[in-house]
């Protein structure tokens, strides 16, 4: 029997720092992203990154947010009982088990993408799985301003794997793929995911190539897109979080249409764009902490979440720490 | 925050738009009172205020829910004549349609 090849399958991706030691670390605190497609995991230590994880969202959102964590944390010992803080966002933020608090993916977002990308960046696209948003942030990765149309797929990480299955081509290599052509062109008409397998085949009985309606499919997503930022006008810099971030035949295109480059993760970034909420939670999870220690401290207290200080210190770490990569 | 929650369609974009500062000094939450689709709630946001949001599960079915108090009221706008807009006192919703 032959096996089913799933085109739209996504590599999930795991990281653990290799020199940073949590039993060390005063605070572990740990940011959940449960999306509708993918759910990412990342921990930081004292607010470092220590690790993350991402995985595909399966119909049980706690159960994904667990699959998360341990994606994230089992090839480094840590276990859920280690964890000083944690944040669920997402779609599913209200079904992450172990979460401290929840705080909405705009704001998760936000400031993932002001920590990735730098104080400078202002305008973020947020391509996620089944919705699309335009936020403006200041420099701090405050949300001014947000815009989220969720009328159906097209744009989204899910359209972008129907198509992918549609014309059996590799998820990961549609982006390179549809620049593989010798001219530009007109973007389909419709990328509603309902009419996509029947358009496409149509292009394709019409002689068009496949590389050439991916072209036409990555041209269409980008227009609608583009539409949406250019209802907030974007205002330098721009920054591309959610999985699509990671498809240059989409983000090329919208590039060209709003005249406007996006801010990359330098090549050797062990960062991802599809972590930025979860990165962006777990520094909400970093400061939250921090702020219950405070309190608890004064108030001659403990701490919310288990108040886990893995290493045994007293304090967490200063406002400078940083995330590495 | 200014949030913008939206539809498309064919003619166009069309958002409800929440000014949340504004929402900070509410107290009657007049707009989740009056809405016949229920499409508001109001929710502590992430800076540990309490204010107006498009509920979840209005967010795909804008143009449905409001499509009786567009039918009765004319269009929404600024004029403030839709039942939301109308019970909000700061002037802190708009629709664009
Ligand atoms: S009535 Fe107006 S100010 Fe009050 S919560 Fe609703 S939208 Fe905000
Ligand atoms: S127009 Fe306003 S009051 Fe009427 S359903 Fe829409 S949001 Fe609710």
């Amino acid at each position: 029997m032959t096996e089913t090849q799933h085109f739209w399958r996504w590599s999930e991706k795991t990281y653990q720092a290799p020199d940073l030691d949590w039993r060390a670390a005063s605070s572990i605190t740990v940011g959940v992203d449960v999306g509708s497609v993918s759910s990412q995991a990342v921990i930081l230590a004292d607010g470092k990154l220590l690790a993350f994880n991402s995985t595909r969202t399966g119909s049980s959102s706690p159960d994904s947010a667990l699959r998360a964590f341990r994606g994230a944390a089992e090839p480094i010992g840590l276990t859920l009982d280690d964890i000083s803080y944690a944040v669920g966002t997402g779609y599913g933020r209200v079904n992450v088990p172990f979460a401290d608090r929840t705080i909405t993916e705009i704001a998760c977002h936000a400031r993932g993408a002001n920590h990735m990308g730098g104080p400078s960046i202002r305008t973020i696209l947020d391509m996620g799985g089944q919705d699309c948003k335009v936020i403006r942030i200041d420099e701090r990765g405050k949300v001014l301003n947000f815009i989220m149309n969720d009328k159906c797929a097209a744009g989204t990480g899910r359209g972008m794997e129907v198509i992918a299955d549609v014309l059996s081509v590799p998820i990961e290599d549609i982006g390179r793929r549809s620049f593989e052509i010798d001219e530009e062109p007109a973007a389909v008409s419709n990328v509603c995911t309902v009419f996509a397998k029947s358009e496409a085949t149509s292009l394709l009985r019409a002689g068009w190539s496949v590389n050439k309606v991916l072209a036409a499919y990555c041209a269409a997503m980008a227009q609608r897109v583009a539409g949406l930022i250019e209802r907030m006008q974007v205002e330098r810099e721009f920054f591309i979080t959610g999985g699509i971030g990671k498809n240059i035949g989409v983000t090329r295109r919208i590039e060209r249409l709003i005249g406007v480059e996006a801010i990359k993760l330098p090549a050797d970034s062990v960062l991802d764009p599809q972590i930025a909420g979860a990165l962006g939670a777990s520094l909400f999870a970093h400061s939250l902490y921090r702020k219950a220690q405070k309190e608890a401290a004064a108030a001659g207290g403990t701490a919310p979440g288990n108040g886990g200080t893995p290493g045994g210190a007293a304090e967490p770490a200063g406002e400078g720490a940083g995330v590495a990569g | 925050m200014i949030a913008n929650y939206g539809y498309e369609d064919g003619s166009g974009f069309y958002y409800i738009t929440v000014d949340t500062d504004i929402c900070i000094g509410c107290t009657e939450y007049g707009c989740t009172k009056v809405c016949p689709g229920n499409v508001f709630a109001v929710e502590m946001d992430d800076y540990d205020d309490f204010v107006c949001t498009v509920a979840e599960g209005a967010r795909k079915r804008l143009r449905e829910l409001c499509s009786v108090c567009k039918a009765q009221n004319g269009s929404g706008g600024t004029e403030r004549k839709l039942p939301c807009t109308a019970a909000c006192p700061g002037g802190a919703l708009r629709h664009s349609w």
